[in-house]
């Protein structure tokens, strides 16, 4: 198996990167998208429940712009985002310009709405007669809301997964909005595994673009495994 | 059923404590070092791809950075988009290598105190077995026009900067116009080192600077055809490189006694040594061009700039 182990040789023998340059790298990867699908969720599930309760004009209408937000181009949400963080910008007072913290704003944009949309489908898909038990029990608004968390609990694991998802693979915007820098002593301030990825194919380095690709996709496969073990939670599953 | 209100609070809990565990691991990085003099403090550089990929910043960077505990963010992005982030304020100091732009820069008011820094030079490359035999026709306007001629691949830059500056400038001296060329012309649209593996895969020929490519040239089987003037070749493919400060009077926010430091480091005795002793396989890649005896007024002011005559 000649390609096999073309493949492979690099992955075990050379490590071409210094330890201190892929930890932070990805440290930023994490760092970004795991506060940014965490500021996402607090956003979208009141969303999602609120919308999914309430019957108005409109509904569809509003269902329909949260997912066509979900394919928002990553490229254009980086440039609007860029134009509100510049010093010339609404938020130029913050001095976010080619920082982690607007590389969160991008991505909070690109992943409220998939989760949004995704914690939607799944809270629309809870019975009425659930949430009418729960009012009927004596539940206050509150209660009915968790009860239906509760019961969505698989649909918004999904929907946060989504949101990680779209974060964490996402390179257009970080590129812009964080200028993918790292400093001369190596460690990273605003590279992450994609922009990273995409420096070294660039240059025409592919055996380590796809190392760093793998080290991803382990990564993605960690915090999948993670959030589905406490989408289960105990005695949840029975 | 019962409600579990403490389970789904503990699951949000869960949820939040990674993300601000994400907060402090960022935190303790960014506080930790602070560094002996102007703590804490960060000079943000615009710069060209060129610049960023061969490698050189991190070398001239490392003992600026120690000096004066100043944190350099360089960002690589083509000549005009340097320049633009520049004119939006974005940055606070800019090195790129396309004199007209970094003259509309300064004449536009947005750069003041420009230094030329270093020089290198483009070559033009193809498939080793120059299947338009551009090698002996000629110039570089001859090999441009074999390829032109021949409708040999070429892989243009197509994205505003230098090189691709450059790569205008060499059609229109050949007598040629861009827009009239067939799909054997391709835009790329992309940094340099990307644009070489596009030609290399796709067997094009494309204008690169030496540095980019002495810096690839092991992972592409592209050669040089056509060389610049390091090596004898014609004085159109001189490729300077110059560095301009943001003018603070422009935006008042950018870190200009920072990126004054930083010129002058850059073109200091030290810096000018790092960038002479700067090598790849043994290659130097960029040569000295700040220090001289002798005074260069040209350096200071748009190409052409006829002095205080007209001024009053």
């Amino acid at each position: 198996m000649t390609v096999e182990s073309s493949l492979v040789t690099p992955l075990l023998l050379e490590f071409p990167f210094e330890w201190t340059y892929l930890r932070s790298i990805v440290r930023v990867s994490l760092y970004v998208s795991l506060v940014a699908v965490a500021l996402s969720t607090l956003c979208s599930l009141p969303i999602a429940l609120a919308v999914g309760f309430t019957e108005f004009r409109g509904k569809t209408l509003l269902t329909s712009v949260i997912n066509t937000g979900m394919g928002f181009p990553s490229v254009v949400v980086g440039l609007v985002v860029l134009f509100a963080v510049s010093n010339q910008g609404p938020l130029g007072s913050f001095d976010l310009v080619f920082t982690a913290e607007a590389m969160i704003v991008s991505q909070f944009v690109l992943a409220t709405p998939v989760i949004t949309g995704v914690s939607l489908a799944a809270v629309s898909s809870v019975e009425r007669t659930v949430r009418d038990a729960a009012f009927a029990m004596g539940g206050t608004r509150v209660d009915v809301a968790l009860v239906t968390i509760k019961e969505a609990r698989y649909g918004i694991a999904t929907a946060v997964l989504a949101g990680f998802g779209r974060a964490i693979s996402e390179v257009g915007s970080v590129l812009i909005v964080g200028g993918n820098i790292v400093g001369p002593d190596g460690t990273s301030k605003t590279r992450t595994l994609t922009t990273a990825i995409q420096l070294e194919a660039r240059q025409g380095r592919f055996e380590t673009a796809m190392m760093l690709g793998a080290i991803l996709v382990v990564l993605v496969l960690v915090v999948n495994a993670f959030v589905v073990r406490l989408g289960r939670g105990d005695g949840g599953y029975r | 059923m019962p409600i579990q209100r403490r389970e789904v609070v503990a699951a949000l809990g869960s949820t939040l404590a990674v993300g601000l565990a994400g907060c402090t691991v960022l935190g303790d990085g960014g506080n930790g070092d602070a560094g002996p003099e102007i703590s804490g403090e960060t000079l943000t550089l615009t710069t060209t791809t060129s610049t960023y990929d061969t490698g050189l910043l991190d070398e001239l960077n490392a003992p600026f950075q120690e000096r004066y505990g100043v944190t350099v963010d360089a960002v690589g992005q083509g000549t005009g988009a340097a320049l633009e982030t520049g004119r939006n304020g974005d940055s606070d100091v800019v090195m790129v290598h396309a004199r007209r732009l970094e003259d509309e820069f300064v004449a536009d008011g947005y750069g003041v105190n420009r230094r030329n820094v270093m020089f290198n030079d483009f070559v033009v490359v193809g498939p080793a077995d120059d299947p338009a035999s551009i090698a002996g026709s000629g110039g570089v306007t001859g090999a441009v026009d074999a390829v032109a001629e021949s409708e040999s691949t070429f892989v243009s830059r197509g994205d505003d900067s230098g090189t691709h500056a450059k790569e205008l400038e060499v059609w229109e001296a050949a007598g040629l116009d861009v827009a009239d060329f067939g799909e054997w012309y391709v835009d790329g649209g992309d940094g340099m080192g990307a644009i070489l593996v596009q030609a290399d895969q796709q067997g094009g020929y494309t204008l690169a600077d030496r540095g980019t490519y002495l810096s690839m040239r092991d992972e592409i089987d592209l050669e040089i055809h056509v060389e610049g003037p390091v090596e004898g070749g014609p004085e159109l493919l001189a490729n300077p490189y110059g560095i301009v400060a943001v003018n603070p009077a422009v935006h008042d926010h950018v870190a200009y006694d920072l990126a004054m430091a930083y010129i002058g480091y850059v073109t200091s005795v030290e810096g000018q040594e790092i960038v002479e002793r700067y090598t790849i396989d043994g290659e130097q890649l960029f040569f000295s061009q700040a220090l001289a005896e002798e005074p260069n007024f040209e350096q200071y002011v748009p190409e052409g700039w006829e002095g205080a005559s007209d001024a009053e």
